[in-house]
């Protein structure tokens, strides 16, 4: 088991190292192009293109070019970004990360509840009223675009209706650290946490139904039955047990790319500064250093979160531990 | 009788229209006795026996006729009453036991939890009890075995998991549905030899499911053949194995290679195939296929009452 685990962490690891050297190439490789310009920014001074060469080692060969990158990320944390005049990129994305993955964490755990709910009830209640009716409901969730979606939730509550009983307690846009107010960091997630979640409660809930729809007609379903167990518990523990096992590899997929910079769009519409924000904001000015860090920093998340799903996987399912 | 089967009728409705697949089935199990059920697949022999244990779920199953357990009759019974039956008196063993189990729980959660369904007891002695149930299917440690997850074991072992699972409550009707068919042919002696000490120790009833006229003719007091959803032939293992009167076990006889003598080059195969149940002949269902079919087959021939009968118009030709 812990042999298993420390595999994983290696296996990660490598895979990082990999990606850091591809996302560097990309950048700093690409034949035709000057990474020293693109680093200064538009209309930069020969002095300040000089001391970008320098910096970066541009006039050193590509692997200590890529040493002195990681350095400047991950030890010295000194990475600084010229088109936004010496902002250091390091914080600035420690200071996205407790944003996106309040925003991430808090609709995650909105959505796997409520999904297995829904998958639950709309596989008991197969083919009736209440399975169609919910899988509707599902594919509008599924249907609406979150900027859409958090447009309309904004105008609710910050303009139209914020006066009344129903949205009065909503504070306006904007990011409130959990350690400084706990209170106001919850009052300004809620209505974020369900906008981004709905898709995804949507998306969920379907694919559990199909898979417990699916673990239903397996023969140890047959077995359970004949061993004279009630309904419920062979939906509860034989059934979605089994199931859960697609539910957690999506899960995966989804959280990490998230966490990652995918919540964009929920981000820019409630006015958090998290790390999508940031990702977009430097893809639009070109700002290398900074698009150099949050790529990497996404690409962390998303193998972090496929090495927790195949922890999960152990626990979930015994056959995977031979393998 | 512990088991009165009358008129038993399953009709799946289908886009083609109502498929019949149990006719008129009638039979009985006594207390402590191997009743063998014979038949291609499709003839019925497996539908027949999850209807008795209410375990047709299709939604579009029709169940008519009487199955009475002991005097209680389970056509209509409510779920809830049909469970304190199922898997405490009345239990199962499925064909294939690589798919049996539920591939993420140990072997002894597994069979706890029939225990505990039916039984108030605590988990540390439904363990208990699973061991033993293991050590008597012949577990070579079933301490160890108790947490074992089913695909660390064998088919064989993964039958004897399956079959211990049955026999936890003491039923008093055990259903075995194929439970060698999948299994290598050394280990379906020992599973047949299990069944029938088990048989033996507890005074179970035991109704064994199979295509395999060898397996029954080795271990049922009584066998019943069943062709496209009736009963063709019915009698004690001896007057059925001595002197079959249908044409269709005479058929099933012939293709059974011998044991002594010279072997014929090629086994005798009944021509033709089981009939679709969509469009069953007129009269008796078996007649296309039939060496010895007459004007009068193109009526049904109904099956006699008594402990010896088949269901032919030329029985008495044949009888000697």
């Amino acid at each position: 088991m812990i042999y298993a685990i420390l595999r994983r962490l290696g296996q990660m690891l490598f895979v990082m190292f990999g990606i850091s050297v591809l996302v560097f190439l990309i950048f700093f490789a690409t034949p035709g192009a000057d990474p020293a310009a693109r680093i200064a920014g538009r209309n930069a001074s020969p002095e300040v293109l000089e001391a970008v060469r320098h910096s970066f080692g541009f006039d050193r060969p590509l692997p200590v070019q890529y040493v002195l990158m990681m350095k400047k990320i991950f030890i010295t944390g000194d990475l600084t970004s010229f088109v936004n005049r010496g902002w250091k990129v390091v914080p600035a994305v420690l200071d996205a990360i407790p944003v996106t993955l309040s925003l991430v964490t808090g609709a995650a755990i909105l959505w796997v509840v409520l999904s297995i709910f829904i998958g639950l009830v709309a596989a008991a209640w197969r083919d009736t009223w209440i399975d169609r009716g919910l899988m509707a409901l599902g594919l509008l969730g599924i249907s609406m675009p979150v900027y859409w979606l958090g447009e309309v939730m904004n105008l609710l509550s910050q303009s139209r209706y914020h006066d009344t009983w129903l949205f009065s307690w909503v504070p306006p846009l904007g990011y409130k650290a959990l350690s400084e107010d706990p209170k106001g960091w919850f009052l300004t997630l809620v209505i974020p946490w369900v906008t981004l979640a709905i898709l995804y409660i949507g998306i969920y809930g379907r694919v559990l139904r199909a898979a417990l729809i699916e673990a239903m007609q397996e023969d140890y379903i047959r077995t359970a039955r004949a061993k004279g167990l009630s309904e419920s518990r062979i939906l509860l523990r034989h059934a979605l047990r089994t199931s859960l096992i697609a539910f957690v590899t999506l899960f995966g997929l989804d959280f990490g790319a998230l966490v990652g910079g995918s919540a964009l769009l929920t981000e820019v519409v409630f006015g958090l500064q998290g790390i999508g924000k940031l990702t977009y904001d430097a893809l639009q000015s070109l700002d290398l250093p900074m698009i150099m860090a949050t790529v990497m920093y996404a690409s962390m998340f998303v193998v972090i979160a496929n090495a927790i799903v195949d922890m999960v996987y152990i626990l979930l399912d015994p056959r995977v531990k031979t393998a | 009788m512990i088991l009165s089967v009358r008129d038993l009728t399953v009709t799946f409705r289908t886009e083609e229209g109502p498929v019949r697949a149990i006719d008129g089935v009638s039979f009985d199990v006594a207390e402590g006795e191997i009743l063998g059920v014979v038949g291609e697949s499709g003839s019925g022999k497996t539908v027949s026996l999850l209807a008795v244990m209410g375990l047709i779920t299709d939604p579009n199953a029709i169940i008519g006729g009487s199955i009475r357990y002991r005097g209680t009759e389970l056509v209509g019974l409510p779920a809830r009453a049909l469970r304190k039956l199922r898997g405490a008196e009345i239990a199962m063993i499925f064909q294939d036991p690589m798919t049996a189990l539920t591939p993420v729980y140990t072997i002894g959660w597994q069979i706890a939890e029939q225990i505990r369904a039916h039984q108030k007891i605590s988990a540390r002695a439904a363990m208990d009890r699973a061991e033993e149930l293991l050590a008597e299917v012949n577990f070579p440690n079933p301490r160890e075995a108790l947490s074992r997850y089913p695909h660390q074991l064998s088919g064989g072992m993964r039958q004897r998991a399956v079959i211990a699972m049955a026999l936890s409550c003491n039923p008093a009707l055990l259903v075995a549905d194929e439970p060698t068919t999948a299994l290598d042919v050394t280990v379906q002696a020992g599973i047949l030899d299990l069944v029938r000490r088990l048989r033996d120790r507890h005074g179970s009833a035991v109704v064994f499911i199979t295509h395999d006229m060898g397996v029954v003719s080795e271990l049922a007091d009584r066998v019943m053949v069943m062709y496209a959803g009736r009963i063709v032939e019915k009698g004690a293992r001896s007057e059925l194995f001595g002197d079959p009167l249908h044409p269709y076990t005479r058929a099933l006889m012939g293709s059974i290679p011998p044991l002594t003598g010279e072997r014929p080059r090629r086994l005798p195969a009944i021509p033709g195939s089981p009939p679709s149940l969509l469009r069953l002949p007129q009269g008796c269902s078996f007649a296309p296929r039939c060496p010895v079919r007459f004007e009068a087959c193109e009526a049904r021939p109904a099956l006699p009452a008594g402990a010896r009968a088949a269901a032919c118009f030329r029985v008495e030709e044949f009888q000697s």
